[in-house]
């Protein structure tokens, strides 16, 4: 039986308001990510207003070599509870790039490694048991992964290479990669698998065979995507708090060794912003710690983003 | 229809419960106190069934920043305020009441395999602030000591650097842990390791016999020796409240500071109050 399709009048109210509806779910993300926005450069603002702050914390103050004692050398050094407040960011920021460069270098042959052979020279089955696997990986909590380093993977690595500290940049970065790894592989293998079959048959036709189809043809035109892969793996390594906080140690050195302790921006928030009281330094420059956070994991996601839509737009534009 | 039965039937019994409670106290701050805490909340919810206590941790630091905001009835912590902090409470209008609940002394942790046995205060000072680097310094193996410490906002870091480092900053190689339970725990793993934390939480790691001056006796921590004073690092634990305790609140601490109180107390390897003390303690 045939329904008659009634269009009447308040059908189309209902439309109307179900649309704007809709929509605002949609803005309310967006409005939520502005107010945060908003909310954390505030509380970090006095760093550069506020003259009682800027005796212990002015913005230079955060990024060279101080002088805390007479007659000691100028040092940078993070010790916010102390007799003279110390509040260089150079530490920390250090132990942030280690860690994640630990990982970015744990994660991107495995990642991209897993992706050319899942894109390129698996079965059809073993390609399904491949992907969703490594995607589990990405389902692994944080804390868990923590877990695992703090009290398996630190003694591991230091019976087999002898370290002198337990709990290092190679631990949480090793760790980290874990993390970065399904991104990595995700995105790295969407990028392979969108080339079109028209460039690999080309190839093949000229006389290549299926190592030189993968690495001279389809590599190159997959790497943008590759690339965003890796960017937004970075965004991911630098802005991941549970696994240093638990594997790294948490000392802020300066030293160039990935054997030695890191502390990062992360887990510092994470481990000093339940005591501070609000308003106080030590707040305002967590505040300004999350803000530079912030600010950098919202550029590399926006450049990895970018690279994507860019290739799509050029491997479709090019081809068909 | 049955899935909603279940589910107002799970609802109700859990809404009365609140609505029967009379009492509500909230107990943050010290992660050195918070087991004890947490069992005197329980042992008191039994006995009083009309009363929801909640405990919760996060450190001194954390426990004192609540009761400065208002956000816990009492604040434990096993340091006193700074003076920084008294000042605060009272610009924010804050009475902070101050009763000692416990005793707690400060062991020093070392690796069971380390032939180290005893330090003293100068010793420890020289290792914690990074003058003293190897152990063969202070008459141990020729390695490097690994430094294990606690967040800047624990009471037991505060504490420690008052007393032994002179306020003297930690070495920057401290790594810090989130709890003495994960400071004993990094310690026995790593032969190379000395720790500090509550004497309450040692598991798989020996204690350091600690002296005070070079002349003094060296002194294995223990409850008799806290309790006597020949431990020398050794400190009360304070529950803080805005204001002298009244109502509910006050007949808690009168509790834990009672016999049955300190009972559990000592049952919890915490240090019970010498009996004189805890009855000066108590809430008049």
């Amino acid at each position: 039986m045939i329904q008659k399709l009634k269009f009447k009048p308040k059908s189309r109210v209902r439309e109307f308001i179900g649309e704007k509806l809709i929509a605002l779910n949609a803005f309310a993300a967006l409005i939520a990510i502005l107010l945060i926005f908003a909310f954390v450069f505030k509380e970090a603002v006095p760093v550069f207003t506020d003259s009682y702050i800027q005796e212990d914390a002015s913005f230079d103050k955060l990024i060279f070599q101080q002088e805390y004692y007479e007659g000691r050398p100028a040092k940078w050094s993070w010790q916010p509870n102390s007799e003279a407040p110390k509040y260089s960011l150079y530490p920390l920021f250090l132990g942030t790039l280690k860690a994640a460069l630990i990982a970015m270098l744990f994660a991107i042959p495995l990642g991209v490694g897993a992706a050319i052979y899942a894109s390129e020279f698996a079965s059809r089955r073993l390609r399904e048991i491949i992907k969703p696997a490594i995607e589990t990986l990405a389902a692994i909590p944080s804390v868990v992964l923590g877990f695992f380093a703090l009290m398996i993977l630190a003694t591991v690595l230091q019976e087999t290479l002898g370290l002198t500290f337990r709990l290092n940049a190679l631990n949480a970065g090793i760790a980290l990669g874990l993390a970065v790894i399904p991104i990595v592989f995700t995105v790295a293998e969407d990028a392979m698998t969108s080339v079109p079959r028209s460039l690999r048959d080309a190839a093949t036709a000229l006389g290549a065979n299926p190592w030189q189809v993968s690495l001279t043809t389809v590599l190159p035109a997959a790497m943008p995507g590759i690339a965003a892969g890796v960017v937004l793996g970075f965004g991911r390594a630098v802005g991941e708090t549970m696994i240093v906080l638990m594997a790294s140690g948490n000392a802020a050195i300066i030293s160039a060794s990935f054997l030695d302790s890191v502390r990062t921006f992360s887990a510092t928030i994470a481990a000093e912003l339940a005591e501070v009281v609000f308003g106080s330094t030590h707040y305002t420059v967590l505040f300004m710690i999350g803000s530079l956070l912030f600010v950098f994991t919202f550029l590399i996601n926006l450049g990895g983003d970018v690279i994507l839509a860019r290739l799509k737009e050029r491997l479709q534009g090019r081809i068909g | 229809m049955k899935k909603l039965t279940m589910l107002v039937a799970l609802f109700v019994p859990a809404v009365a419960v609140m609505v029967m409670a009379e009492a509500k106290v909230t107990i943050k701050g010290s992660d050195t106190l918070v087991r004890l805490g947490q069992r005197w909340a329980e042992e008191y919810m039994k006995e009083n069934p009309g009363v929801v206590i909640q405990v919760s941790g996060g450190g001194s630091g954390t426990g004192i920043a609540a009761l400065l905001n208002g956000a816990t009835d009492v604040c434990e912590a096993s340091r006193d305020m700074k003076q920084k902090e008294y000042e605060l409470a009272e610009s924010k209008g804050i009475k902070p009441h101050r009763v000692s609940v416990a005793l707690d002394g400060i062991a020093v942790f070392l690796n069971e395999a380390n032939p180290v046995k005893e330090l003293s205060f100068a010793q420890l000072k020289g290792i914690y602030t990074g003058a003293i680097t190897n152990w063969k310094e202070v008459g141990g193996t020729d390695e490097r000591i690994i430094l294990y410490g606690r967040e800047n906002n624990s009471g037991t870091y505060t504490f420690f650097k008052d007393q032994l480092l002179d306020d003297e900053d930690y070495s920057e190689y401290t790594q810090t842990l989130p709890g003495t339970a994960a400071v004993v725990n990094a310690v026995s793993k790593d032969k190379n390791g000395i720790g500090y934390g509550g004497i309450a939480w040692a598991k798989g790691v020996k204690y350091a016999a600690v002296r005070k001056g070079d002349e003094d006796p060296a002194v294995l921590p223990s409850s008799d020796a806290v309790s006597n004073g020949s431990y020398p690092i050794s400190r009360d634990l304070y529950w803080f409240s805005n204001g002298t305790p009244d109502g509910e609140l006050k007949k808690l601490v009168n509790w834990a500071l009672s016999e049955a109180g300190q009972k559990v107390a000592a049952e919890m390897d915490y240090i019970p109050l010498p009996e004189k003390r805890a009855k000066e303690e108590m809430i008049k």
